[in-house]
């Protein structure tokens, strides 16, 4: 599909991020001006650095490690409609986290995040090995048994969880939700740092691996290899933002597709549009959601809930031909 | 075995099912569970049939086993409705505090909506049920998200009066609506009945159909709105059970073996009441309410439904 008269350059998606970054920084309950910050010792200035600057590096992290793992997910299973979202890995995430807190009492962090890396991981490479037993590869039906993958371990969840009584507590961290972000909670989140530069050292095999299972070997690439790295890299960064922020649907679904209209498959060439592209639209619907019912908030997996599957079902009706 | 044996052998399960429901442990206690527990039954029952009856209806109408109006997103469409009726009215207009408006403004809501998005989706050439499907998922997805996103603007006092009337369970049936339901359940029953051969035509496709003198279009519009009220009903009593009318519809084909609509229809409707007032009989006492039906169901429904797809995969590839 061709959009003429539209580029996406990289700096103008700097750009944006750079803008709304800062309109991020400044919205608030508490009014902060820019002039504030120059007396250090001020109240504005101690909010700023305690709960403002945390939540803006959790958006951009969030954003830019969410729209990477569904750009990797694509690229490995050669379909366009995978993502988080749609292969259950954020639902094998959360039931992981749901069964290190009910066999441990007192679940520590480190418990928490193992079991609900190892499920991530367990569900992402059992939605693979699904993928390779099915003949039929119609792109619309891949994440078709995905939702369905999704939605039976989920009420797997559910089910544990009724009969531990902590309904509640799931469902609380189910929602994606940035309002809590402040100093000391979101630092989990730094892991995809190094995450994403790996994802960035490795894109071209992943574009290799991309191009299946023959071909990669053909060329050299240790094909098992890239593939499993990719599954770790997707789950890693699927754990820290499901237990730091929440669920986040739709973003990994509909950032890289959006990114590969304009530029193509190359990942070497996406990632940073994909990476800069998710930040802001997440910052984007993160300022929605702060807005509209000042001074309370509307957590973000509805914003991106409601905006992402309106672009997803878009993509749906026009883009059949790229798919 | 004929399929009159069938039908009495479903028949006696159902009867067993309410009758365990209704006097197990009752101890005599005519005064206060008694009555509790028939209007449970009665509203478990009407939801059953209605499910039933509205698959079946909607798999002939769009000519395939995998889709249903739940699955396209016609229950979400329900609590979307109720919310704008929240959101827009307040909880003191009288959308609100009659039942029969109430009702009547939803039900004119999802037809208007079940035609428009017939029109769209199903009109123009075919298309690959998988495609329909995914939108039809997308389409849930989209409206959960909008009716969430609606319940937080919600004032919070409003929000205490919708949540009572919307997050209608099996443990927390809808009991106001129960007679309400009744009849309009019993009222589409007479009007489809003179439909149901007409179906059965139906179902050998549109061109067939129409050399057979029946009016196609014009009937497929009347049945899509005969299933959107159908789901209304369902949805109103005890909330969306997204798989459930996939389960009965397709067991009932199998089970029958036949494309007489009046007998799967028929089978649909009793096998559901069996499946849910002996399952909340089982939650309730087996389990010990440890956990809810609609977990079960979308558990059974979720593998089933991946079981249906991998296998129309296979006879598609």
């Amino acid at each position: 599909m061709n959009l003429p008269g539209i580029t996406m350059k990289k700096r103008y998606l700097f750009t944006a991020t750079v803008v709304l970054s800062i309109v991020s920084l400044f919205i608030g309950v508490v009014d902060i001006k820019p002039s504030d910050l120059l007396d250090l010792e001020s109240e504005e200035t101690r909010l700023f650095f305690i709960s403002r600057i945390p939540r803006l590096v959790a958006i951009l992290l969030a954003g830019a490690g969410m729209s990477i793992a569904g750009l990797i997910m694509q690229s490995l299973s050669r379909n366009k409609f995978v993502s988080p979202t749609t292969a259950g890995t954020l639902d094998a995430t959360k039931l992981g986290v749901l069964i290190s807190m009910m066999f441990f009492t007192n679940v520590t962090y480190f418990q928490k995040i193992s079991f609900a890396f190892i499920f991530a991981l367990a569900g992402t490479l059992l939605f693979m090995q699904i993928l390779n037993r099915i003949k039929f590869k119609d792109a619309i039906f891949i994440p078709l048994i995905g939702l369905m993958f999704g939605n039976i371990l989920s009420s797997i969840t559910t089910f544990f969880a009724y009969k531990a009584d902590i309904i509640q507590n799931i469902s609380a961290w189910l929602q994606g939700d940035f309002s809590l972000m402040m100093k000391g909670r979101y630092e989990l989140l730094y892991i995809s740092v190094p995450v994403l530069i790996l994802a960035y050292i490795y894109a071209n095999r992943f574009t290799v691996a991309g191009m299946g299972e023959d071909f990669a070997k053909n060329l050299g690439l240790s094909y098992k290899f890239v593939v499993n790295l990719g599954l770790v890299l997707v789950a890693l960064i699927s754990t820290t933002v499901v237990l730091t922020v929440g669920m986040i649907p739709f973003l990994g679904l509909i950032i890289p597709n959006i990114v590969s209209l304009f530029k193509g498959d190359n990942l070497a060439k996406t990632l940073p549009h994909t990476a800069l592209l998710g930040m802001s639209f997440l910052l984007f619907c993160d300022i929605v959601g702060r807005v509209l019912i000042f001074p309370y908030e509307i957590p973000i997996s509805m914003t991106v809930g409601v905006i992402g599957s309106a672009i997803f079902l878009i993509m749906l009706f026009r883009g059949r031909a790229y798919a | 075995m004929r399929n009159r044996t069938k039908m009495l052998i479903l028949l006696g399960l159902a009867v067993v099912s309410i009758l365990l429901y209704v006097f197990y442990e009752l101890n005599g206690n005519y005064h206060y569970a008694f009555p509790r527990r028939l209007i449970k039954v009665v509203a478990m029952s009407l939801t059953g049939i209605a499910i039933a009856y509205s698959t079946v209806v909607f798999q002939t109408i769009t000519h395939n086993r995998i889709l249903t109006p739940s699955v396209m997103g016609l229950d979400a469409l329900y609590m979307m409705v109720q919310t704008f009726i929240y959101f827009f009215f307040g909880s003191m207009s009288i959308f609100v505090i009659n039942a029969k408006y109430n009702f009547l403004l939803a039900v004119l809501a999802m037809v208007v909506f079940a035609l428009i998005f017939y029109r769209v989706l199903f009109k123009e050439g075919k298309r690959p049920i998988y495609f329909l499907l995914l939108v039809g998922m997308i389409v849930g997805t989209f409206l959960g998200s909008v009716t969430t996103f609606f319940q937080v603007l919600i004032d919070p006092n409003e929000f205490l009066s919708l949540q009572s009337k919307m997050f209608a369970s099996f443990n927390n049936v809808n009991s106001d609506l129960v007679w309400l339901a009744g009849v309009v359940i019993i009222i589409t029953f007479v009007y489809g009945w003179r439909h149901m051969n007409q179906l059965d035509v139906m179902s050998l496709g549109r061109d067939t159909a129409i050399n057979l003198g029946v009016p196609y279009d014009k009937l497929v519009q009347r049945m899509l709105i005969l299933s959107s009220v159908l789901i209304a009903v369902s949805t109103a009593l005890v909330g969306p059970i997204t798989f459930f009318g996939l389960i009965v519809a397709n067991l009932s084909y199998q089970f029958f073996k036949t494309y007489k609509h009046s007998v799967i229809i028929a089978g649909s409707c009793v096998m559901s009441i069996v499946a849910l007032v002996g399952g909340q009989w089982v939650v309730e006492r087996i389990f010990n309410f440890d956990t809810t039906l609609s977990v079960i169901i979308n558990f059974v429904g979720g593998v089933y439904f991946i079981y249906l797809l991998l296998k129309e995969s296979r006879s598609a590839g």
